[in-house]
């Protein structure tokens, strides 16, 4: 029976399943975090936290297939500077880093708050990307047979 | 029932599991006891009112009892050596502690009443920053509005964090796959 990496196929099954809600439910908190509380940070977990699910039920192998791990770590690593861009546009228009340049609109809208909104995303992604990649790190490397001497 | 009672509750639950995490012999009991603390913390902050934190906290105590339970369980980390304590190291750490409550009683004394933090900065805020900023999450307006540039240096700080990790880790790989292909 442990031929098979990964968890029992009921576990899979209910991944399969559950998993793109979670990862729904994340965007939903990243999106909502001028209006909600949640924000980036709680986001980004929620889908990391997501991504981790995969890989306990399926194994390193499969999420490795899966995700495209270089094409994260580029994410990850692309999303501060965007961060930065979006804080010398701010210097640019307004004269100060990280000005709120964009239009505010109006209270309780979804698209209200200017920058709050772009960073929010970014920060989602960037909390999202580090932490699953941290994980797949741990997993890649073996504890079991480890260096400890 | 007013609100300090169920932090009084919490925070005994939270001493009681922490000893508990420090006690028991058993690793993978040892975790969970740990992850009551944190489910502690997250339950009082939502008392307080905070709920950003909550979620956060919530969700990070979650990611940290995966990682543990995937770093140490398996490993032989199951025995235990016993530890003779110093009585007179133990002695001296409880009259330092005592000393130390007993100093700073006063201060505890002086603090506002809780709940009430009549802080100038904070009134402020609570009353510009929605219309400054258009958040109609206060939290989401400071900590991206007012405060970008601190969230710019948390962001770096978790891009160092994992470009260290993940540097070591790649290095410690290859070089044992490097070994392996050896053999």
């Amino acid at each position: 029976m442990n031929k098979e990496p990964g968890m029992t196929l009921i576990v899979k099954t209910v991944t399969r399943i559950s998993v793109w809600l979670i990862i729904l439910y994340g965007f939903y908190i990243i999106f909502h975090g001028h209006l909600t509380p949640g924000g980036g940070f709680g986001g980004g977990v929620i889908i990391a936290l997501a991504l981790l699910n995969v890989l306990l039920a399926y194994g390193k192998d499969f999420t490795r297939k899966w995700l495209n791990i270089k094409l994260l770590e580029n994410f990850e690593s692309s999303s501060i500077t965007l961060f930065l861009i979006v804080g010398i546009i701010g210097m640019a228009v307004g004269g100060s880093f990280l000005f709120n340049f964009i239009d505010k609109g109006t209270l309780f809208n979804m698209l209200s708050s200017g920058t709050i909104l772009p960073l929010n995303i970014i920060i989602g992604i960037k909390v999202a990307m580090s932490l699953f990649l941290v994980v797949m790190a741990l997993a890649a490397y073996n504890f079991d047979k480890g260096d400890e001497q | 029932m007013p609100i300090e009672i169920w932090l009084i509750f919490i925070l005994c639950v939270m001493i009681i599991a922490s000893i508990a995490a420090l006690e028991i012999k058993d690793i993978l009991s040892s975790i969970i006891a740990i992850g009551v603390v944190g489910l502690g913390v997250s339950l009082s902050f939502l008392f307080l009112q905070a709920p950003d934190l909550a979620v956060v906290q919530f969700l990070f105590e979650i990611f940290a009892l995966i990682i543990l339970v995937r770093a140490f369980v398996k490993k032989e980390y199951h025995q235990h050596e016993e530890s003779k304590t110093n009585l007179l190291i133990s002695i001296v750490t409880i009259i330092v502690l005592g000393l130390l409550f007993l100093l700073s009683l006063p201060v505890f004394q002086n603090l506002p009443a809780f709940g009430k933090p009549l802080m100038t900065v904070s009134e402020y805020y609570l009353f510009h920053g929605a219309l400054q900023t258009g958040a109609a999450n206060l939290v989401a307006a400071i900590i991206l509005d007012y405060r970008a540039y601190d969230t710019l240096g948390e962001v770096t700080v978790l891009f160092t964090a994992v470009i260290g990790a993940l540097s070591i880790l790649k290095i410690r790989s290859k070089e044992k796959n490097r070994e392996t292909s050896n053999e």
